[in-house]
């Protein structure tokens, strides 16, 4: 016997682009309307729907929105940048992490020759900003924080390192010059992992021996 | 003498033919990088990404899948966008830290231009706004990096 109900017009996207009926226990449909085709397109092209159900169906459901909203993200990435996705972006926010913190280490060198030549200057806490006498004398310019867990991808990063840490703090009077090869930065950075908390690395730039 | 397979190929239990595509990124010895990657794209998805690109990208291309799949393993809601909003506090709080440093070091340049004798509460007002005038450029700055990060969302 035929089926005379109306075609459902409340199919999401997914169903649509799979060219099936959208059941009301769909994965889905809560988060891949039917008015937005170009989203789940994007998702199933990088990850397939089999995969993105399996996400889908290991996380809480509360936590299925911002699943799926990182995933349309990464698949957004992944289309316009074929090679690295998501790992450009990274690296080009840690290439302005690394210049930042230079900045702040020179700034920082000047404030204190500053200080040193005039009274103690109080900070938001009402604590001294240290003078250059009291800053711990120490081989290292500045440490320089990862949020990454694995060493891979740290020797993909080494080579977007910008050179410009090398001319800047050599012009630095206060710190002693800069960088080891990338591969004793490796070295002394794995030396320190198990010290350091699980939010990521801590590099540290020293004068070469 | 039998080449061996690949660590796709092993994984996929098929022949490793000679010009497979997976088998110069996903050699045998490390079998769980394929593994990881096959669980979050599959392996005609990896396939079809790799093929789409010129051989001399591929192994960049399989090097960032395979961080991406890592970081979706142990973070399945946020996977590898979890770092970059982390990145983004990050940056904008040595921001601010940067234009508070640059601040007082602006407060002590005029200072020491000022004769001697000030009065500490004329200090403070011109501390509080170079501080605020800072912070102000500071968010400016941290809006405009995240613009420029993630004008795609």
């Amino acid at each position: 016997m035929r089926n005379h109900e109306p075609r459902a017009s409340s199919s999401c996207a997914a169903c649509k682009l799979l060219k099936r009926r959208c059941t009301p226990s769909c994965i889905f449909a809560p988060y891949f309307r039917s008015d937005e085709p170009k989203k789940f397109a994007k998702v199933h092209k990088v990850f397939g729907a089999s995969n993105v159900s399996k996400i889908l169906n290991e996380v809480p459901e509360e936590q299925r929105d911002e699943t799926v909203n990182s995933l349309a993200y990464e698949a957004e990435a992944r289309l316009r940048d074929p090679v690295y996705g998501c790992i450009g972006a990274i690296a080009l926010l840690q290439r302005r992490m690394v210049e930042l913190q230079v900045d702040l280490a020179i700034a920082r060198a000047r404030l204190a020759r500053y200080s040193a030549s005039s009274p103690p200057i109080l900070n938001d806490h009402g604590s001294m900003i240290p003078t250059l006498a009291e800053l711990p004398a120490c081989e290292s310019a500045f440490q320089v924080m990862f949020p990454i867990k694995n060493l891979d991808l740290f020797e993909l990063l080494l080579p977007w390192m910008p050179n410009r840490i090398k001319t800047t703090i050599s012009l630095c009077p206060v710190y002693p010059a800069v960088v080891v090869s990338p591969s004793d930065w490796i070295a002394r950075t794995s030396e320190r992992s198990s010290a350091h908390d699980q939010t990521g690395w801590i590099a540290e730039i020293t004068e070469p021996s | 003498m039998i080449s061996g397979r690949c660590a796709a190929c092993k994984y996929l239990r098929r022949r490793c033919p000679s010009d497979c595509i997976f088998s110069p990124y996903f050699p045998s010895n490390i079998p769980q990088r394929f593994a990881c990657v096959h669980r979050i794209y599959g392996a005609s998805n990896v396939a079809k990404m790799l093929q789409q690109l010129p051989a001399h990208l591929r192994a960049e291309a399989a090097n960032s899948l395979y961080y991406e799949a890592q970081s979706r393993t142990q973070d399945p809601v946020y996977g590898c966008v979890g770092v970059i909003s982390l990145l983004h506090q990050q940056i904008h709080s040595v921001e601010s830290q940067l234009a508070k440093t640059e601040a007082e070091i602006a407060v002590l340049n005029s200072l020491a231009q000022e004769p001697a004798q000030i009065q500490e509460n004329e200090v403070e007002a011109t501390f509080n706004n170079f501080l605020l005038e800072q912070d102000i450029i500071a968010s400016r700055r941290f809006s405009h990096s995240t613009y420029i990060s993630s004008n795609f969302i």
